[in-house]
């Protein structure tokens, strides 16, 4: 299945799948945007975003404020609703026609399956849930006798429950195609006014046997807001010891206007819900002060926040893990060292607000 | 009914890692268990079967030893056992991987074929909805229930902040997330049974419609260009304070030199 120099050749442009749910850009489409414009500087190509749905050209302008060149607009009735056939069609159908060098979507629960589906339609390497995403060469030495291909999408990622890492290059077949976890890659600061050409596209949709049926939408009630966007996160682990004392967290979050998140043990436990939990399993964040409070630091917990710019960590356990990581590390009692860091850091704001 | 589940013996990744020379994973130095999901998906099959009744068949690829987890899935219920092994197979990405269990599930009968949603050592959830897009089949990924009445199947799908409940007709693939049940133990009858039954191996010549170019490390479009153990950011500064007042004073001191509070 290996294309030949002149196929490779005919692939341009760094692509973005522009992934909405009811009408609204999810956070991911615009951290791709922000990583695709980067990539496509050294490669002197341009950013398409790809939005597929119904009725939703009115996204348009936001996407070219957050870096999209280009919007090719695949809007069908079928697309109204998410499932993996009309969507890999529309992608597919985009991808054979457009001729992308480079195609990026979001790790999400649609673009897990989004993007599997697509690349084996169209023939290609997918590389799943990359942190690191940049243009270089293949192999990234030169080896004698084999040539070294330049302009390749070197595409890194843990594996192994983030024991390794590895760099992947797809450099026999295109569109050279990667997932993204949400929170891992940043957004532009947007352009106001920002216009992008328009392409409108659909390669007619005909049900078959692989379309199937949402009998019914059910969106979780909750009036939280997401971990991923918190600039500071209070996590609670076992050593909270039991829901209830969570209470003292949620006070610290307050005084410091942070929220609190948590590790997988308080969600198995059924402390927290789900939406909550940091980690390999859960969200990757990376806010500028992350708390680890009673968290021991289980390798698939680091793997979601250790990209945080500041780590405190308050453990009684001097041997946690969670040390290896934390900037700024206490080794003592949460229950004694919480409340009253809740009340020290509330009058050192009283005192700078009445300077 | 015919259920078709695909597990996967992954390496205990509480362990340690090993690789190869040449970078792919040394799979024969670390422990190996069946992957959770897979067991979870393993585990709705039986309850399928136990329910309207169906012949469940595990298929996995990998080296020899493989038959293990396969055998584990006898004990617990499982009614036949495929191993799809040979040494042109190895080294395969996501891509091969799944156009090999497509070639070796084309000689099968199935109304469904349930996946894991992914394996603990790749972490990718790809090779489920790769399979189906091979077979022309289509996917329903990350159930967390999974109903069948007739020739339908209804399957409460995940998303990040909702769930979709979806109607499929069979065949179809689905992807089980371990969420979806607590999977049974084997039975001492069933542990006795399966070390006694036939586990029938397939190698490159029994996969259907199936190109070589399409096959283990060469057939995958991917190709690692260096793999490493993760390099973490160095620790920083970690005190033991004497008093509660003494860990808050620390604490608020670095908070206020890096302009947070």
């Amino acid at each position: 299945m290996k294309m030949s120099p002149e196929e490779i050749a005919q692939y341009k442009g760094v692509y973005v799948f522009a992934q909405q749910v009811d009408n609204e850009v999810s956070g991911i489409a615009f951290e791709l945007l922000g990583k695709a414009k980067e990539l496509a500087a050294p490669l002197n190509t341009d950013v398409t975003a790809v939005l597929i749905g119904y009725n939703v050209g009115n996204l348009v302008d936001k996407l070219a404020e957050y870096g999209a060149d280009k919007v090719i607009v695949v809007d069908d009735k079928e697309l109204e609703v998410y499932r993996t056939e009309p969507y890999a069609h529309a992608l597919s159908s985009v991808i054979n026609e457009y001729k992308p060098e480079i195609v990026l979507v979001g790790a999400t629960a649609i673009g897990r399956d989004l993007g599997p589906t697509v690349s084996a339609r169209v023939q290609t390497g997918l590389t799943a849930d990359c942190t690191v995403l940049e243009i270089g060469d293949f192999p990234l030495v030169a080896v004698p006798g084999k040539e070294q291909l330049h302009n390749q999408l070197l595409m890194t990622r843990p594996a192994f429950g983030g024991n390794t890492i590895a760099t992947i290059a797809c450099p026999d077949n295109r569109p050279q195609m990667a997932t993204v976890r949400p929170g891992v890659m940043q957004k532009i600061e947007p352009v106001a006014g920002a216009k992008a050409e328009v392409i409108n596209y659909n390669p007619g949709f005909t049900p078959n046997n692989r379309y199937v049926t949402v009998k019914e939408v059910v969106k979780a009630v909750s009036d939280v807001k997401d971990i991923m966007d918190a600039k500071i996160l209070v996590s609670g682990g076992r050593g909270v010891g039991s829901p209830e004392n969570f209470k003292i967290l949620e006070e610290l979050a307050d005084a410091i206007g942070g929220q609190v998140s948590c590790s997988r043990a308080v969600v198995d436990s059924g402390w927290k819900p789900k939406d909550l939990q940091v980690g390999q399993t859960g969200k990757t964040v990376r806010p500028n002060v992350y708390f680890a409070i009673g968290i021991s630091g289980a390798i698939q917990h680091v793997a979601g926040m250790e990209e945080s710019d500041i780590i405190v960590a308050i453990n009684k356990d001097e041997d946690a893990p969670i040390f290896d990581v934390a900037d700024y590390g206490v080794v003592g009692d949460l229950n004694k060292i919480v409340p009253q860091l809740t009340a020290a850091i509330k009058a050192a704001k009283a005192a700078k607000a009445s300077n | 009914m015919k259920i078709i589940v695909c597990i996967k013996q992954v390496p205990d990744t509480k362990g340690g890692v090993k690789f190869n020379p040449d970078g792919t994973l040394d799979r024969g130095a670390m422990l190996a268990i069946m992957n959770p999901d897979d067991k979870a998906g393993l585990e709705a099959a039986l309850r399928l079967k136990d329910q309207y009744g169906a012949e469940v068949t595990v298929l996995t690829m990998g080296l020899p030893k493989a038959t293990d987890v396969l055998r584990e899935a006898m004990a617990m219920g499982a009614d036949k056992g495929v191993l799809v092994t040979d040494r042109v197979l190895g080294g395969a990405d996501t891509w091969a991987t799944s156009t090999t269990i497509a070639g070796a599930i084309r000689n099968l009968e199935y109304d469904l074929i349930i996946t894991g949603r992914q394996a603990i050592d790749g972490d990718t959830a790809q090779v489920g909805p790769q399979i189906a897009e091979h077979l022309g089949i289509p996917v329903i990924s990350y159930a967390q229930e999974i109903a069948v009445d007739g020739d339908k199947v209804t399957v409460k799908r995940q998303y990040d902040d909702r769930y979709h409940m979806v109607e499929a007709k069979m065949p179809c693939l689905i992807t089980a997330l371990s969420e979806l049940n607590d999977p049974r133990y084997m039975t001492p009858g069933g542990i006795f049974d399966a070390c006694e039954a036939e586990i029938t191996t397939w190698g490159r010549a029994d996969l259907k419609d199936v190109e070589d170019g399409n096959l283990g490390l060469n057939g995958s479009p991917t190709k690692i260009a260096k793999a490493s153990d993760k390099v973490r950011k160095g620790a920083g500064e970690k005190v033991v304070p004497e008093s509660p007042e003494d860990a808050v004073a620390y604490i608020v001191g670095k908070l206020d030199e890096k302009h947070v509070i």
